[in-house]
This record gives C-alpha cells, sequence and structure tokens, in this order.
C-alpha cells in the first residue's frame, strides 16, 4: 500500500527586509507557526529538513525551538533547497519511517543582485571577472531569444509585474503591496536588456514551515488536509540553455523544468488540465511566461494572447502566481519554493481572503527553478 | 604599459587573431568551454584542447545596464563612470555557442543571427599598471 501525504500545518514570516531580526529567527518563527496551526508543539515532531542559503545551518536552529533529539538534516539545492526539503519530508513518510515531520526554509541576503561565488559554482575566476556571472544576464539573455521567435511583447513582460504587485498588494505576507501600472514597469529602470527593473524580483528575507504526516492521520491535526499528490526535483540535461553557463551545446534540449513537469503529472495521474491554479518561478516577468508552457500549460507563444485577456489574473481562467510570486514577496533562496506551497494550501483551504481565486480550486502546482540548471515540481489535492 | 589576460588557458595571448581554447571530446566530438576533461553529452572522460572559431551568429544577447558586484567583477564599477556592456551567446558553426562581452550596447545596433568576431579588449588595470584584457565578441564590420 502506498502511504500518501498531507500537509496539516503551515508557517510563514513575512517576506521582505525586517530590520533587526536574523534570517534564522525567521524561520523559527514560520516554525512556531506552522506548528500552532496543525495544533501540535515542536516535541512531536519526529524529523525535520530544512535549508538557507545565506542565514545559516538549518538544524542550528534547534536550540530556540528545543533540544528533543529529532532526525534534522540540511538541505542546499540553490533555488530548489525549499523545494528539496519538502520533497524529502515527502519521501521519508512515504516510505514509513516517520509519520509526521517538518519543511522549514529561510533565507536574509545583502541587497542587489546576488553576487556568485563562481568558485562554488564550478566556474573560473575570470568568468566573474569579465562581467559574465551574473544571473539577470541569463534572464534577460532566454526572454530576448523567446520572444525573437515566439513573439511575446513587452507589453506582456509588464502585464506580467502588475499583475505581480497588485496580487502582492493583497496579500500581508508580501514585501511589494503597491501597485504599478504597466507604463511604470516599462519606464523604469533598463537593467538587462528587455527587463526593466520592475520586472525583476529581489533577493530578500523571509521563512515558511510546512509541516505534513501520513494522510490516514490528517485528522488528527486539522478539517483541511491538502494532499502532495507529486514532489520532484530535476537537473539539467545536455543541451540545455541554463544560467551561469560559458558556454551551451549546439544541440538543444527543453530543460529541467518541462522533465520536472512531466515527472510530477505522472506522479499526480494528472495532467495540465487538471490544475486550477499554479505558482510558476518569477525571478523575473520573462520567467512566469516562459514557465507557462515549459510546465505543459500552453504552447509557446500563447501566452501572448492569455496574459493580454488576463487569463492568469485571479480571476482568470488560470491563476498563476496568486500572492504575488517572487516579483512581489522577493527571494529568500531556502524559503522561496516553500512559499508557493503555503499560498496554495491557503488558496486550496479557501483561507486566502481577498486574493481567494473562486469557484474552490481543487488542484493547485508549484514550480520553482535556479541554477545551475535545476527545477522543482510540486502538486496539491484538495 | 603590458598587457596581461584576465587568466591563462581560456584564449590564446598575445596573439593577433586571437581564440577561445576549448575541449573536443575524442569519443562524441561534443566540443565545450572552456576546456574540461568530462564530456556532458556522452559521459565520457577523454577530451583533448581545441582552439575555436574565431567568427559565429549571435544567438541571444542582452545589456549588462548596472555595474556588477565587485567582487568577482574586475571592471569599472563607480555608478558614475560605469559604462553599459552586451553580453551575448555567439553560436560558433559545428562547434558550441559561447557566452561573452560584445563590443556594443546599444539595442538597436544588436540583432539575433548577425555576424560576429572574437576580439580582445581592456577590462581593467591592475595595481602594477598593468592592462588586463578579456575576450568579447564584435559585429563583422
Amino acid at each position: 500500500m502506498t502511504i500518501e501525504v498531507a500537509i496539516v500545518g503551515i508557517g510563514m514570516h513575512e517576506f521582505g527586509r525586517t530590520e533587526g531580526v536574523s534570517g534564522m529567527d525567521q524561520g523559527v518563527i514560520a516554525v512556531r507557526r506552522a506548528l500552532a496551526d496543525a495544533g501540535v508543539s515542536w516535541e512531536d515532531m519526529q524529523f525535520a529538513f530544512g535549508g538557507s542559503l545565506a542565514a545559516g545551518a538549518a538544524d542550528t536552529m534547534v536550540s530556540l525551538l528545543g533540544l528533543t533529539g529529532l532526525q534534522f538534516i540540511n538541505v542546499a539545492n540553490g533555488c530548489a533547497t525549499g523545494g528539496s526539503a519538502l520533497f524529502s519530508v515527502y519521501n521519508t513518510i512515504r516510505s514509513g519511517v516517520f509519520d509526521l515531520g517538518i519543511a522549514v526554509g529561510f533565507d536574509k541576503h545583502e541587497r542587489g543582485a546576488f553576487r556568485v561565488n563562481t568558485k562554488g559554482a564550478g566556474l573560473g575566476d575570470w568568468y566573474g571577472a569579465s562581467g559574465l556571472a551574473l544571473t539577470t544576464q541569463f534572464f534577460g539573455m532566454k526572454i530576448n531569444r523567446y520572444m525573437h521567435e515566439y513573439g511575446i511583447t513587452n507589453s506582456s513582460l509588464a502585464k506580467v509585474s502588475e499583475k505581480a504587485f497588485r496580487n502582492g498588494s493583497q496579500n500581508p505576507m508580501a514585501w511589494r503591496r503597491k501597485p504599478i501600472s504597466e507604463q511604470e514597469v516599462l519606464d523604469s529602470l533598463m537593467l538587462s536588456y528587455p527587463l526593466t527593473q520592475y520586472m525583476f524580483c529581489s533577493p530578500g528575507e523571509g521563512g515558511v514551515a510546512l509541516i505534513l504526516c501520513r494522510a490516514d492521520k490528517a485528522h488528527l491535526y486539522t478539517k483541511t488536509p491538502i494532499y502532495l499528490k507529486a514532489a520532484v526535483v530535476r537537473s539539467r540535461r545536455f543541451g540545455s540553455f541554463e544560467v551561469l553557463a560559458p558556454s551551451i551545446a549546439l544541440q538543444h534540449n527543453a530543460g529541467p523544468t518541462v522533465d520536472g513537469a512531466k515527472a510530477a503529472f505522472e506522479m499526480a495521474g494528472m495532467g495540465p488540465k487538471d490544475i486550477d491554479i499554479a505558482q510558476l518561478q518569477d525571478t523575473e516577468s520573462g520567467a512566469e511566461i516562459m514557465h507557462m508552457a515549459e510546465n505543459g500549460f500552453c504552447e509557446h507563444g500563447e501566452q501572448e494572447f492569455m496574459i493580454q485577456a488576463g487569463e492568469t489574473e485571479i480571476g482568470g481562467k488560470f491563476p498563476v502566481n496568486t500572492d504575488g510570486g517572487c516579483l512581489a514577496n522577493g527571494e529568500p533562496i531556502g524559503a522561496s519554493g516553500l512559499r508557493q506551497v503555503y499560498e496554495n494550501v491557503l488558496q486550496l483551504r479557501g483561507q486566502a481572503g481577498v486574493r481567494q481565486v473562486p469557484n474552490n480550486p481543487k488542484t493547485a502546482y508549484t514550480h520553482v527553478y535556479g541554477a545551475p540548471g535545476i527545477a522543482g515540481v510540486t502538486i496539491l489535492q484538495r | 604599459m603590458a598587457q596581461i589576460p584576465v587568466t591563462e588557458g581560456v584564449f590564446t595571448w598575445p596573439s593577433e587573431t586571437p581564440q577561445l581554447i576549448g575541449a573536443r571530446c575524442v569519443d562524441c566530438d561534443n566540443h565545450m568551454f572552456p576546456g574540461q576533461s568530462g564530456c556532458p553529452r556522452c559521459t565520457g572522460d577523454k577530451t583533448e584542447e581545441v582552439l575555436l572559431g574565431r567568427r559565429g551568429t549571435l544567438w541571444t544577447w542582452t545589456i549588462q545596464g548596472f555595474p556588477p558586484k565587485a567582487p568577482p567583477y574586475a571592471g569599472d564599477v563607480d555608478v558614475k563612470t560605469f559604462q553599459a556592456f552586451g553580453v551575448g551567446y555567439v553560436e560558433l558553426p559545428g562547434q558550441v555557442k559561447v557566452e561573452a562581452r560584445l563590443t556594443v550596447a546599444d539595442p538597436e545596433k544588436l540583432k539575433i543571427g548577425m555576424e560576429m568576431e572574437m576580439v580582445i579588449i581592456p577590462l581593467t588595470t591592475d595595481a602594477d599598471g598593468n592592462e588586463v584584457v578579456t575576450f568579447a565578441f564584435a559585429p563583422v564590420a
């Protein structure tokens, strides 16, 4: 018998900039909120997976939460750190080793674009010295090529940002809560052509924790269990176009997002048409557009019509990034993927307040993408 | 003032016709840049050094509009004097697409598919007064 897995508790520390509160402390606050949400105590946690990129080893938080002796494993997997923690909790429960555990991610980054550690990324010093080691350049180059191939317009890039900030303005946990118009987005500083300042998310701060258990025990903790139907992490294959790549092969491969999406749909026994809402990696507005197609929710180029018609708005046919995404929340690396799942749980529970997607969504999808070419996907069902 | 490369082993220098130094998989002919010992295509472990072509076509591009963080960047990071620079991938026929700075930073003058040629450009001046150079691609006139 396959053991099913349910999310029974969620907790989050506000994203953005919180002076005087360490990244680790934001993780601890998220854990305490998740425990309260599930009606359990830290002593009930049988195991944990957690991670941050820049805010310390997650397992040291036990000295703040309580030294209960639980199994705590640190996860470090770039932008998929949170997703990898969740994947690990999911599979630990499915394997029958433990019944109840927690995934936690948090971070606190310096201001401005990510400073890339070229050595840590397996790249020569010359690469950064020459002015090439910027993740922002990759995003500009990927969407520039995509616009050339599929006819996506600057207006659609700007509309994605406009939507993100509008959704963020309805999210008390979001960093950017001021609506910004399409024109203001287009008129903001050009950072990496064709992407302007308001088309990019910023490294930030925040924490998220999720408590999961065997589905047959979920009723002990919640009236509204949300079932995790798939959790997948994939790395790149030969020929894909990835961030921080001094060269790419002539041969083309669609990349880890496409592989991750396929595997997740297969695991869940669903297809893209079965998904009601999605949180897709929007490091910048072009990424959201490309990831709509890479995850299988439309054909390449169809996004132009969908975005201009408002289909990805909260009231649209296929709402995307209902909490404002990375654009409005910022990107604390360790927590970002878990933030997407947190939002989906709220939406499926019907607890998303003013930004609640209408008509009781039943299924929800998350996708993260990051260096050096990894993707993480989850599928949730009410 | 002497000119020194930003690193050894990435491009031939000094040279009238500088070339990028890559690797070729002995088993499957896959080309890589920079050189490396293993082949990501066939998983083989036999590669040999190969000099890459100097001309190719622009596959995609962007413009670096703000000063990169230093370190790792070695060039000018003063917001008052920083000059935006182009970055792109140039497809070298039959070999590989290489990422490089571009000598042009004007969106009106960059087009996907245009012919490009490798050049050497100044990056910064080191503490001993040497001019540190790196590679870039320029539109073919």
